[in-house]
């Protein structure tokens, strides 16, 4: 389109110019910034003298018959940003310039479930394209990652939804959100992330702790939320996505606008607001589920092609109720409960978030440059800021009643730099440093013993990844990181805990002070976490390529697993940490097989995960008070394997019809007890009948299938003993629910409602037969069922 | 009006602050003071439940006592006799938090609240008893700190005392129809000789 411009441009003006007397020359080479190597095809224009040229292939161009004097020279190329430069021309004048020849890598894809390298070349990752993720605008980032096959989630009901790759979750799973890895409390089960899906354009999911440039600890994987890079260009552009939700009668509303300038200046400004009342499973009100939810965030900066900065900030805030009947006051209810099969309060529809409920706010501030060298590299620098506060809401009385049971606050402060040499066309280095501050304040006020108790963390960690390509076919990935960890707490434990775990034998230099009841310690510990990664990319054709990827994680236990202590009121469970444990060591072994053609593709990740003293959280048996009996979750370290598979693929039957498969399977097992681990996601596959027809307004209709296996794999139960029955009990809690089938439906069509105004209309409704079923990966299964049928409407308006 | 000609010592200009910022703030927030411990309400530590005969005699008192809480002590359950048959007796029940010096006296709370609250007893099948209530909340309906126990014959078994708030009221009585949540409960193993 430029070209034609330029030329019709050209040649309108020729005529006008070629009266004037001038015989100066401008020639050179036009260069790609990075390698230096030689660009053809980019177009030279001498602004206010209207004369053009195109290099050949070896990047030479010449421009004759110019004027002297101080001119502007365009420089465009199909696959680069267009560069504007201020030269003198006198005589015969020799200039080379510069370009950044990346551009054709921030063109958006939008194809689901396909290998998409960015962030590793030789590992797993999928990506999820900004049509996918408007189309959970209403829902959550862990709702929408489970497009991608191998994630699933561990719920809290239908609105925590803490995603899970593989089989693995909670700090094994690093959410890097624009750059900043979350800090947002994700030790608890019942912590989702604090991001808001309308914030990200793109989400990749990296299977594995293959990614050492952002952790080594991650050894689930590593969600990477990007936004859309900006181009340097005058623009105005935006969005807004409205959404209507009939389960939970709520909805969302999300804008976004953004300002960008061709003196490389942006700006760009989003909001969204969510709001739900109780949720209904198809038989009943699922009383006190309701949410609200707001986003914010403000992006500014200049990015030019040999440097840039950038300010971040985003505000995150979820008020979200918790099931009520999921407060439970010991064993005998829990019973009753998995017994029973019916949540034991069930009240009128309603928009009031009641108790047990949380209360989380999540500010993120950032701060990033970037500088180009010349045929070097690039030195990146990065702070940011996070602050997380969280307060939990339980079910209390009197004077307390609006007390908060859980009251955190988690500040974190992050220096980051790397430098990435890439003016070798076939190797591409990175090594980086990151340096990492943490406070953690548990407020006393609860008048409820602390959870998690106060602390620093300090984190130091230093890394070095290499690619090399070898030729057009083979490429070749290594990697190594080493990180540093200390925690210093400060924390009350009861004297009678403290002999019970036997800690006044292997750490009595801790205690700092003998209240009576009570001691105040002071555990420190030091982490030395080791990870290294290694994999091959083979390209077998146009369409096919293998990868091959070896990766060696080492996690620190996090706070909830170390000094977990008491009764988790919400989940009427005692869960106990265990300041012995130490880290855990992930040996991933994965293969991607991709082949891709325009009617069909097929995608197959076999993997095998040995994770060395495995740290799990599992009931154990029951411990009694003068409220009744809780069942007690203790963590303990084990060896352990993961083994699994996740095949997508896609066949195109007819023109218009398509239909898309996907099945995933995880095996856990815990080589020491020789049994199966708790908390493994059940076989799953979804398929998808669509039909396409862009003729007719970019009509889209999906029919999809979603089936579950029952986990049939799992620890034993436990067997307690019931005060009410006053005999021993089997205590159903790791009894998996059975199989179940979902049916969904997605509709899409597109209108253009004037020249820069399009809107794009989606219906989905999943559980479209209103079925009734229970997850085993939802801690709620054991009071209620899941959700009903749910019809979204939503209209987006591009402008 | 060219950015691109910025040399590398400008940019350093701009970094300059930036890097004195993030001292800033690395430098600005460690403190070493010691946590302080946390005042913990609503805890009941102990139930004393004395059980005065009508017509005279002996009281037999049942204690629960669970000072560590949710701690890994089982609480310490104590009955002090055997119960006779054939005798009525009056139950006052009294509930402390120990975990504070005096201990803090529970029941006045729990009386005050009485809408909130209730007790209830539960008769294992084996133990030959029945119990009816001597207290009521303001609206008429059980509240139970005061009770009665009727024995029968000799026999042996459990009597399970469960103190619920947030409950339903009325209820039909039982646990199940109540609802709301437990405060207390504890199973006493009682004999009664003839």
């Amino acid at each position: 389109m430029r070209y034609i411009l330029v030329i019709i441009l050209f040649t309108f003006l020729y005529p006008a110019v070629s009266a004037q007397q001038c015989d100066a020359t401008l020639s050179g080479k036009i260069l790609d910034f990075h390698d230096q190597t030689s660009l053809a095809g980019a177009t030279v224009l001498v602004i206010g003298q209207n004369k053009m040229a195109f290099t050949g292939f070896d990047g030479d161009y010449r421009i004759e018959n110019l004027c002297d004097g101080t001119f502007e020279v365009e420089v465009s190329h199909p696959q680069c940003t267009t560069v504007l430069y201020q030269i003198v021309i006198s005589g015969d004048t020799r200039r080379d310039f510069e370009m950044e020849h990346h551009l054709e890598e921030l063109e958006e894809v939008q194809v689901v479930g396909e290998l998409l390298p960015e962030n590793t070349s030789t590992a797993q990752e999928q990506r999820l394209s900004t049509a996918t993720l408007e189309g959970y605008s209403g829902g959550s980032l862990g709702d929408a990652l489970k497009e991608i096959s191998g994630v699933s989630s561990l719920n809290t009901g239908s609105n925590i939804v803490k995603p899970s790759i593989n089989g693995l979750t909670g700090s094994r799973v690093l959410i890097l959100n624009d750059g900043v890895r979350m800090q947002d409390m994700e030790w608890g089960d019942e912590h989702a992330p604090n991001v808001d899906i309308n914030s990200a354009d793109q989400v990749s999911v990296i299977k594995g702790a293959s990614a050492l440039k952002y952790a080594g600890d991650a050894i689930g994987g590593v969600v990477v939320v990007e936004r859309e890079r900006v181009a340097i260009q005058d623009s105005l552009y935006g969005k807004t996505l409205l959404s209507g939700i009939s389960n939970g009668r709520g909805g969302s509303v999300s804008t976004e606008l953004t300002r960008t300038f061709a003196s490389g200046w942006y700006l760009n400004g989003q909001a969204s607001y969510k709001r739900l009342g109780d949720r209904e499973a198809p038989d009943y009100i699922l009383s006190n589920t309701g949410m609200q939810q707001l986003g914010l965030s403000f992006h500014a900066g200049k990015r030019l092609l040999n440097q840039g900065w950038d300010v971040d900030y985003s505000f995150y805030r979820a008020d979200i109720a918790i099931l009520r009947a999921s407060h439970i006051g010991n064993v005998d209810d829990l019973i009753e409960s998995i017994n029973s099969g019916e949540p034991s309060v069930i009240e009128p529809f309603t928009y009031i978030l009641g108790v047990p409920r949380q209360e989380v706010t999540h500010h993120m501030g950032k701060l990033n440059y970037y500088l180009r060298m010349k045929g070097v590299g690039k030195w990146t620098i990065q702070y940011d800021f996070q602050y997380n506060q969280r307060f939990e809401f339980d079910v209390r009385v009197g004077a307390d009643r609006d007390k908060p049971a859980i009251d955190l606050e988690l500040t974190t402060h992050s220096l980051l730099t790397d430098f990435t040499w890439d003016a070798s066309r076939n190797l591409e280095v990175t090594a980086g440093l990151l340096g990492r501050y943490q406070d953690n304040f548990a407020n006393p006020d609860t008048g409820v013993r602390r959870l998690i108790p106060d602390y620093q963390r300090f984190e130091f960690g230093s890394f070095a990844i290499a690619e090399y390509q070898l030729d057009n076919d083979w490429l070749f990935e290594a990697g190594i990181r080493y990180d540093f960890s200390r925690i210093d707490a400060k924390k009350f434990y009861r004297t009678s805990r403290w002999e019970e775990r036997g800690y006044d034998i292997d750490f009595p230099d801790f205690v700092v002070e003998d209240l009576g009841t009570q001691l105040l310690t002071n555990p420190v510990f030091n982490y030395n976490n080791l990870s290294a990664t290694s994999g091959l990319r083979w390209q077998l054709d146009r369409q096919t390529d293998l990868r091959a990827n070896y990766a060696l994680g080492q996690r620190a236990p996090n706070p909830a697993e170390l000094f977990s202590d008491g009764l988790h009121h919400s989940a009427a469970r005692i869960e106990l940490g265990d300041l012995r444990i130490g880290n855990e060591t992930s040996q991933r072994i994965s293969l991607a097989f991709n082949h891709t053609e325009r009617r069909w593709g097929l995608n197959v990740e076999p993997y095998l995960n040995f994770i060395g003293d495995f740290i799990l959280l599992e009931p154990t048996g029951v411990e009694f008070t003068i409220r009744g009996a809780f069942p007690v979750w203790s963590y303990r370290q084990t060896d352990s394997r993961l083994v699994g598979a996740d095949i997508s693929g896609f066949y195109q039957w007819a023109t218009n019809w398509e239909t898309r498969h996907r099945f995933s399977i995880t095996k856990g097992t815990d080589l020491d007890k020789d049994q199966a681990l708790i908390n493994m996601p059940a076989p799953i596959t979804r398929n998808e009948l669509v039909f396409q027809k862009p003729e007719w307004k970019q009509l889209r209709i999906g029919l999809e299938s979603t089936y579950v296996f029952r986990q049939n794999e799992f620890p034993p139960n436990i067997f307690v003993f019931s005060p009410t029955q006053q005999e021993e009990v089997e205590l159903e809690i790791n009894t998996p629910p059975e199989a179940y089938h979902l049916l969904g439906l997605r509709a899409e069509m597109e209108f253009e409602l004037s020249g820069t105004l399009v809107m794009n209309t989606g219906l989905t409704i999943t559980n479209l037969l209103n079925t009734s079923y229970r997850d085993y990966l939802n801690r709620n299964r054991y009071f209620a069922d899941d959700l009903g049928r749910n019809i979204m409407l939503q209209l987006k308006f591009n402008y | 009006m060219n950015l691109f000609y910025l040399t590398p010592v400008k940019n350093l200009k701009t970094l300059i602050p930036l890097l004195a910022l993030t001292g800033l703030f690395f430098g600005s927030c460690s403190d070493d003071d010691d946590p302080e411990p946390v005042n913990e309400e609503e805890v009941i530590t102990t139930m004393t439940i004395t059980l005065t005969p009508q017509g005279g005699g002996t009281a037999v008192i049942l204690e629960s006592r669970d000072l560590d809480g949710d701690g890994p002590n089982p609480p310490v359950v104590t009955v002090s006799d055997n119960l006779k048959a054939g005798t009525t007796y009056t139950g006052a029940i009294v509930l402390l938090n120990e975990t504070e010096t005096p201990a803090e006296n529970i029941t006045e709370e729990v009386e005050e609240e009485s809408e909130e609250h209730q007790f209830f007893f539960t008769v294992g099948n084996t133990l030959s008893a029945t119990t009816a209530y001597l207290n009521f909340d303001g609206n008429g309906y059980p509240l139970g700190t005061e009770f009665e126990l009727e024995t029968q014959s000799a026999s042996a078994g459990s009597l399970t005392v469960t103190l619920r708030h947030d409950l339903k009221k009325p209820n039909d009585g039982t646990l199940s129809d109540a609802g709301g949540e437990t405060d207390i409960a504890q199973t006493f193993d009682l004999a009664i000789i003839p």
